[in-house]
């Protein structure tokens, strides 16, 4: 999550499902939240009762749009065009909220006078190695270091006037043209977000794997949290930028680092340039800001993996830590593109389903196929795990060892999930797993257990963090089984003398005295035995329907915190500092947090996201109490936010785009990844003239494997289709129901036609544009109901920051079959 | 508007079967997840079956004896040609004036306790005769080789086993969005128009209750967006004269004539009796007025 990380100080959805409420303008862009999590959405309906007008913009006519007051089909892609726009329409209307501007983000901080923006390219650019040095996007500082700041933001320099400058040719015109939105619409649209930019006014922006899913993806989330900075709406009742997470436990998974670039907690991933624990912690810790703890957090987890092996004579054992090598990166795709390669010969399969599930679908297969052994756990036999069978494979050629070990279910293990809202919740084992079926935890302390054993005797220096790695999780009762709270309370942290659990992160040292495995999940297990995740005390109902909403007097527990946990400190609406003025009053319609004179502290009816100090001093730490984002420097919201693609977000063209850029020369984003793999093909207009976008429905899972194989959910979504306007059809000559075969420059499938007028053709300025959607849930082998791999037809075209694919939009053709 | 307070922890009186129990769909909310048709399926333990419509997002073409509750999706354009996509759970409503009773011939379905129309599955001997007679066809006789037992009608019963066991009905308790709601008739009915009230108010002009009136007032109410012929719901549904005269005025005389004939029957075994002494008893016989239903 860099986008909101890098804006914001944390990687997570800033509010509370039960926040939402409050808000009075809700944004669907790139979520389609009644499909893809439709326990949320009761939240938001709950906010169109209380009177907020819902604005979907998506491609298609969605079940979210079916509830909105306002949709607004565009080009997949375009999202940054669109957010630009309204962060031009704010400023040009004037309808920023000025004081928040001001006081709580970097607006007004003066930027290099080398910085330059021109042709689609930030100063810097190296064409050679396609990448940017990042010397030009640095700020101003005076002779004593300070930061140099215009609070009139008229200075030139400012970030202010720099955004001013580069979204003021994101005309409604100009939009319009990009997107497909006609300008009325988008002027109708940009009236309603932006009456927002008022103290009292709110609005939150709902988005999901339509925001992130392309090579852009970080930046469009970034262009977002610019705009909310703008409008005042982060941090507040009603405000925010909703994530909502692509499964159950994504953000648990993001937390915990289940992913190469960092360690839990966030605290980033060392590379080769970083020699020592020292060295790692000076270049990657946020100075004046909340982060100057970072020491803490970090000897506290090589505390917690190599415990008394991890020394300060020795670093903590930093040199255990693998180190990324320069500009390699590790991500899911790279994987396959290694064992293409001949760098990987093994995979260990845990829960996923890539034969199906991940883009350019053929590619993964010939990958599978290289493999030398494949371990397989999943609920069920699947594509990938019967890869050899699928079309275009020689089994006879093939030599891959699969070894399939069977997985428990969701009601058959215990363990916590940490959902979109950052909220950890524990659930206990309903039924007992089927017949030799074991917990991924299971498998995964097994799989330690082994290890150490294999190596235990080994005296190599390379095998020492294997035989120093702490691996006691094992169930004092059940010699089969691992004891989850043991797990719990690692990731709580301890103290290394007297092995009591810490009540929260505040307690952790860097001197080696304590340890913790995630020091965001601190204060989850306070004390032995008692879970937090596990508490279920909701405020009391104020409302007659039932429910509990907000107070004027703050008197309310509508955020219910006495309900599970929530990452960090039970807080559950995270810069909630900013719901008072820089003097700490209450300046929304509600209040969150305030300062408490006579006590002299934070109070509010959330946990306050705030360091003790007391407005118009200073703490230790180098935040100020007149500003909310801890996380970041001085406490100001990031507009301004170097990432590996530029400081500021701004329009490119997807990989496959129908049109070249009409902004800036460059037209798509200089350092988007591809692959050089025989696989990785790219088309153009002429073969492929339509805009695919793709999607996953209510009633299937990802790849199908956890649905499609019951009875109940194959009836309710039994067949892949493709949603086509009825003008497509009509020009191709397309009936409601009929067969048809949709290309992209990877591959073809075939599918059913879904003609309707909930997909529209869109006006481009004197260009029309053809939008197809395609769902992604079907495989030919596993459950009641198969169908054609969607993924089949997508790229494996990375965005740069965090590798995830554009999946979302790509060029493809559709024909009667 | 959510369940209400009063209606999350409503249960009927379990000493008063006349109370009247309804369930209430604000189709406003309703986003057509299907949870309910799962979770429908899962608690009456019956067959899924693979039968969707091409290009629709609808999972059935139609409810059937297997298939009790669905969610009907209806694509459309309002007057100013802005998209619509209604979604509407259908299931039987449970009529106060029922056709599948009026035409049931041997009493399999008939008025139960809160206002449920209960269909006794050991007394339907598979005739179908209730499937036209639904004007809602909500009711329906597996036809096809799904089943491999007897053929018998099926249809929603609101989960007549949950509700008199102080539990709500599973579709109920399982919808996300909290837009069926079950309790009191006559509070659902409150409730409906204040929400009828509130909708107007938000600009929805065409938004009504449905349900209140219709077939002596019907246990399933609606709260709907637009005009219940826009979701195919009969406008004013009445029952087939014939179909009431049928059941209430030809099967009690039929019923009185068989009655007769038996009694004439057992005189006739007595006065027989008392003539041949020793004859045998015409215990087969009585069974064979069943044939009045073929």
């Amino acid at each position: 999550m860099p986008g909101l990380g890098t804006s914001f100080g944390r990687g997570a959805m800033t509010t509370s499902f039960w926040d939402i409420p409050n808000a009075d303008v809700v944004v669907f862009m790139g979520s389609n939240a009644a499909e893809n999590h439709p326990i949320s959405f009761k939240w938001f309906l709950r906010a169109k009762q209380k009177g907020a007008k819902i604005i979907v913009v998506d491609p298609r006519f969605t079940r979210t749009a079916s509830k909105a007051d306002m949709w607004l089909p565009f080009r997949s892609g375009s999202d940054i065009a669109v957010l630009g726009g309204l962060i031009n329409y704010a400023i040009t209307h004037n309808k920023i909220h000025r004081d928040y501007v001001v006081k709580y983000t970097n607006a007004s901080l003066l930027v290099n006078p080398n910085f330059k923006f021109e042709e689609g390219l930030f100063s810097g650019w190296d064409a050679q190695t396609k990448k940017y040095n990042q010397a030009t996007w640095s700020f101003q500082t005076g002779p004593d270091g300070a930061l140099l700041r215009d609070d009139t933001l008229t200075n030139p320099a400012t970030v202010y006037q720099h955004i001013k400058r580069i979204y003021g040719e994101y005309t409604s015109e100009r939009v319009s043209e990009i997107s497909g939105i006609s300008v009325e619409d988008f002027n109708k649209f940009a009236e309603i977000v932006t009456s927002t930019g008022q103290a009292g006014k709110s609005a939150v922006f709902a988005y999901a794997m339509g925001w992130t899913q392309h090579t852009k993806g970080v930046q469009n989330i970034r262009c977002s949290t610019l705009l909310q900075m703008l409008l005042g709406n982060v941090g507040v009742p009603g405000g925010g930028i909703a994530a909502l997470r692509g499964h159950a436990n994504v953000q648990g998974a993001t937390d915990l680092a289940v992913l190469y670039h960092d360690l839990p907690g966030y605290l980033g991933q060392p590379t080769e340039a970083h020699k020592t624990l020292a060295e790692f912690l000076d270049k990657t810790t946020t100075k004046q800001s909340y982060w100057i703890n970072k020491p803490k957090f970090m000897v506290s987890l090589l505390k917690a993996w190599y415990g008394k092996a991890a020394t300060k004579a020795n670093d903590f054992a930093y040199d255990y830590i693998p180190k990324m090598a320069g500009n390699a990166t590790y991500s899911h795709y790279d994987i396959f593109q290694s064992v293409l390669d001949g760098k990987v010969e093994g995979l260990l399969c845990m829960g996923q389903n890539p034969a199906v599930g991940s883009a350019n679908a053929k590619k993964v297969h010939a990958a599978l196929a290289k493999l030398k052994w494949l371990v397989h756990v999943d609920l069920f036999d699947n594509e990938t795990g019967e890869f050899w069978k699928l079309d275009g494979m020689d089994a006879s050629a093939i030599d891959t060892e699969i070894f399939f070990l069977p997985a428990a279910g969701p009601l058959e293990k215990e363990g916590s999930f940490t959902n979109s809202h950052r909220l950890l919740q524990w659930k206990h084992k309903a039924i007992e797993p089927l017949g030799e079926s074991r917990s991924d935890g299971w498998y995964i302390n097994e799989l330690g257990k082994r290890l150490k054993k294999l190596y235990a005797s080994s005296t190599a220096a390379k095998d020492a963090p294997i035989r120093d790695l702490v691996w006691e999780y094992d169930h004092p009762e059940h010699p089969d089984d691992f004891d989850h709270l043991k797990v719990l309370k690692e990731i709580n942290g301890y103290d290394m003398t007297t092995g009591k659990p810490v009540a929260g992160f505040g307690a952790l040292k860097d001197d080696g005295t304590t340890a913790c495995g995630c020091w965001i999940y601190s204060g989850v297990y306070p004390e032995e035995g008692v879970n937090k995740a596990d508490a279920r005390k909701r405020g009391a109902p104020n409302r007659e329907d039932g429910w509990t909403e907000a107070k004027k007097d703050g008197s309310a527990d509508y955020l219910h915190l006495g309900w599970a946990f929530a990452w960090p400190a039970n807080r559950r609406i995270l810069y909630n500092r900013a719901s008072a003025d820089p003097q700490g009053k209450t300046w929304g319609k509600v209040p969150l947090v305030w300062w408490d004179d006579a006590g002299k502290k934070w109070a509010g009816c959330d946990v306050p996201d705030m360091l003790p100090v007391e407005p118009g001093k200073v703490h230790a730490a180098g935040v100020p109490g007149d500003t909310p984002f801890i996380m970041k420097a001085q406490g100001m919201g990031g507009i301004w936010g170097p990432l590996a693609d530029g400081p500021l977000p701004v329009h490119y063209e997807p990989v496959e785009s129908p049109i070249q850029n009409p902004l800036y020369k460059q037209s798509t984003v200089p350092n988007a990844r591809t692959f050089g793999s025989e696989h990785d093909k790219f088309g153009t207009t002429a073969e492929f003239p339509y805009v695919v976008t793709t999607y996953r429905l209510t009633e299937h899972q990802t790849s199908g494997v956890m649905t499609r194989t019951l009875g109940f959910l194959a009836e309710a979504f039994a067949r892949p289709f493709v949603e086509i306007s009825r003008e497509l059809a009509q020009e191709q000559g397309i009936r409601n129901g009929g067969l048809v075969e949709v290309s992209s420059a990877r591959g073809k499938v075939k599918v059913q036609a879904m003609v309707t007028n909930r997909v529209k053709p869109l006006k481009m300025g004197a260009k029309l544009v053809h939008v197809i959607g395609l769902p992604i849930h079907w495989g030919p082998k596993s459950g009641h109901v198969q169908g054609d791999i969607a993924n089949t037809l997508t790229p494996q075209a990375i965005d740069v920051n965090v590798q995830i694919q554009e999946s979302k939009v790509f060029l493809g053709n559709v024909k009667k079959a | 508007m959510g369940r209400t307070a009063t209606l999350a922890a409503w249960r009927p009186d379990p000493g008063n079967p006349k109370q009247q129990v309804a369930m209430l769909v604000d189709t406003t909310e309703c986003i057509g997840c299907k949870a309910c048709e799962v979770a429908c399926k899962q608690w009456n333990q019956n067959e899924y079956r693979i039968n969707q419509e091409l290009g629709t997002y609808q999972s059935h073409p139609s409810l059937d004896a297997q298939t009790w509750t669905l969610i009907k999706f209806i694509e459309r354009e309002d007057e100013d040609g802005v998209n619509q996509w209604l979604m509407q759970k259908h299931n039987c409503m449970h009529c106060s004036e029922a056709g599948c009773v009026t035409a049931c011939p041997t009493d399999a379905l008939h008025y139960g306790d809160y206002g449920v129309v209960t269909l006794d599955q050991e007394k339907c001997i598979g005739c179908a005769y209730c499937e036209p007679a639904c004007p809602f066809d909500a009711i329906h006789v597996d036809k096809s080789a799904f089943r491999q037992t007897a053929q018998k009608a099926g249809k929603c019963t609101l989960c007549f086993d949950r509700i008199s066991n102080a539990m709500q009905p599973a579709c109920v308790s399982t919808c996300p969005t909290d837009c069926i709601k079950y309790g009191d008739r006559g509070e659902l009915l409150k409730w409906a128009y204040a929400r009828v009230e509130q909708l107007k108010a938000m600009g929805y002009a065409n938004a009504n209750v449905y349900g209140d009136k219709e077939l002596g007032g019907l246990h399933e109410l609606y709260v709907l967006l637009e005009k219940p012929e826009v979701y195919g719901l009969p406008v004013n549904p009445t029952l087939s004269k014939r179909l009431t005269f049928w059941k209430y005025g030809l099967q009690p005389v039929g019923k009185a004539i068989l009655g007769a004939a038996l009694f004439g029957m057992v005189i006739n075994w007595f006065a027989a009796r008392r003539t041949f002494k020793g004859g045998h008893g015409p215990g087969e016989e009585a069974e064979a007025p069943a044939s009045l239903h073929d």
